[in-house]
């Protein structure tokens, strides 16, 4: 188990290969569809929120604010990465993005980003909300509540050890690629000839 | 409050917070299999405690908490206007208590008015049958395994699938091996052969009110069922899509008469959270028992 602390340097994200397990302990970000749309086509980042060696994690939390007027995150697991795909490699080079954190791998245009601009991708256990909420030490601040709804808003989420898995890294490497296409091949043996 | 109210609330939060006693199993067994030191082993363990905190905590199990489906099956008599009523009411103070997230968008202004509600939302199915009882269904389907559902239209030449069960096999497999990682595996399968574009998905999605261990009274599905689980589990896909042993964790296969013209396989996706739960209702509209 490797630890990543946020800021991410390029050269601790370098390092990390496929396959290598993390906890992160940290600043996370969320952002999902709206923010990545609103991003890619030209929308600033609001005040005091500064991405550079951060990490984005495609979350929708569900978030309880409390009497004195604070969050509370009671379930933040990852929701699927691949949506983002149009947006996150030029997000990821724009704003100084290390760390990508969602679920389902993305496509080639973000691997070659993560090559690129010194990125990774880090995925969640899908579905884990709770164990992934326990991780959660304090909601910080929240961003485009009113304009994105809770789930597409950005939460700044400060984290301690929160578990991911490298799936792909900064040498051009992807666990998803590799799984695709051993499944596709045992599949074809095992169809009736077509 | 009424009592029909209360029970529905509780039926939420027990969807929401627990999963019901068969997959639980499966999901034990799938974690027995998987290889040790592996991060498929890993990813299954962190499951199973995600399954014991949210119970303990009666909390959301998936943050997504889905689309909103009842079934609700009831004597001739009942008043259906009440019960959807009732359903919505029960849906807006779920959310409120945090046993839903605010997951229902207004699909052309993008707003989201944080209560669960609007068309379509949430889904009531009502059956009437001869018998005097009750008894409420639900499901909370999230949207990553919603997004890799699947409909092929036979023949389909890109898979080699003809208008047979061998072309349906094709078709079910197929989805299997798109809905990698996306869906939150080990997923299950819920699948209707036949039908139109719509019942084809609506029959499809009802398979997942069937039990992971009950087995199809039809030969030929039951026996296309076991295959395709035995197939899916032998491409090395895994949970989370991180490769390992256990792809599904079950398959569900129904069949519906087509139009000579239409040949459809409807193909549901289920995560792994698969939240299944339903309850009879006693003379006064309390929980009288559960289902799952």
């Amino acid at each position: 188990m490797i630890s990543l602390t946020t800021p991410l340097t390029e050269a601790a994200v370098r390092s990390l290969k496929m396959g290598d397990e993390v906890q992160i302990s940290g600043v996370l970000y969320t952002g999902r569809d709206a923010v990545h749309k609103y991003l890619h086509e030209g929308g600033e980042l609001p005040p005091g929120v500064d991405l550079k060696g951060g990490i984005i994690y495609h979350c929708g939390p569900v978030m309880m604010k409390q009497a004195d007027g604070t969050y509370q995150c009671t379930a933040a697991g990852p929701t699927t990465s691949i949506r983002e795909e149009p947006y996150q490699a030029e997000i990821i080079g724009h704003f100084g993005v290390r760390g990508v954190i969602g679920k389902g791998g993305m496509g080639e245009r973000t691997l070659a980003g993560c090559q690129k601009y010194g990125c990774v991708y880090l995925h969640a256990i899908g579905g884990a909300a709770q164990v992934l909420a326990e991780c959660v030490t304090r909601v910080r601040a929240v961003h485009f509540l009113e304009k994105f709804g809770s789930p597409e808003a950005i939460w700044e989420l400060e984290v301690t050890n929160f578990p991911a898995v490298v799936t792909m890294d900064s040498q051009g490497g992807s666990l998803h690629r590799d799984v695709f296409a051993a499944s596709e091949a045992a599949l074809e043996a095992r169809l009736t000839p077509g | 409050m009424s009592a029909l109210l209360e029970s529905l609330i509780e039926l939420i939060r027990r969807t929401s917070a627990e999963l019901p006693d068969d997959v639980n199993a499966a999901l034990v067994r799938s974690l027995e299999q998987e290889k040790k030191g592996t991060i498929a082993e890993s990813a299954l363990k962190i499951i199973e405690r995600n399954i014991e905190l949210a119970k303990r905590k009666s909390q959301p199990i998936c943050q997504d908490t889905g689309s909103v489906i009842f079934y609700v099956d009831c004597p001739v008599g009942f008043d259906q206007i009440e019960c959807e009523a009732a359903t919505r009411e029960a849906v807006k103070e779920a959310t409120k208590r945090g046993f839903l997230r605010q997951n229902s968008v207004d699909s052309i202004t993008g707003k989201n008015d944080g209560t669960n509600l609007g068309p379509g939302a949430p889904v009531v199915h009502f059956h009437q049958h001869r018998e005097p009882t009750i008894e409420i269904r639900l499901i909370l389907k999230g949207g990553g395994c919603e997004n890799v559902g699947a409909q092929y239209s036979l023949p389909d030449e890109s898979i080699h699938a003809n208008r047979d069960l061998d072309g349906c096999r094709r078709s079910i497999l197929n989805a299997v091996l798109q809905a990698q990682g996306k869906g939150c595996g080990p997923g299950i399968l819920g699948v209707c052969i036949g039908g139109d574009r719509a019942t084809g998905y609506e029959f499809s999605k009802q398979q997942f009110l069937r039990k992971l261990d009950d087995r199809n009274p039809d030969p030929k599905l039951d026996a296309l069922e076991q295959d395709i689980l035995k197939t899916a589990n032998e491409l090395g896909i895994g949970p989370m899509g991180f490769g390992g042993k256990t792809t599904l964790l079950g398959v569900k296969i129904c069949a519906a008469n087509r139009v000579p013209a239409s040949y459809f396989v409807s193909v549901s996706y289920m995560c792994w959270a698969y939240r299944r739960q339903g309850i009879i209702l006693n003379a006064t509209h309390g929980i009288e028992g559960w289902l799952y």
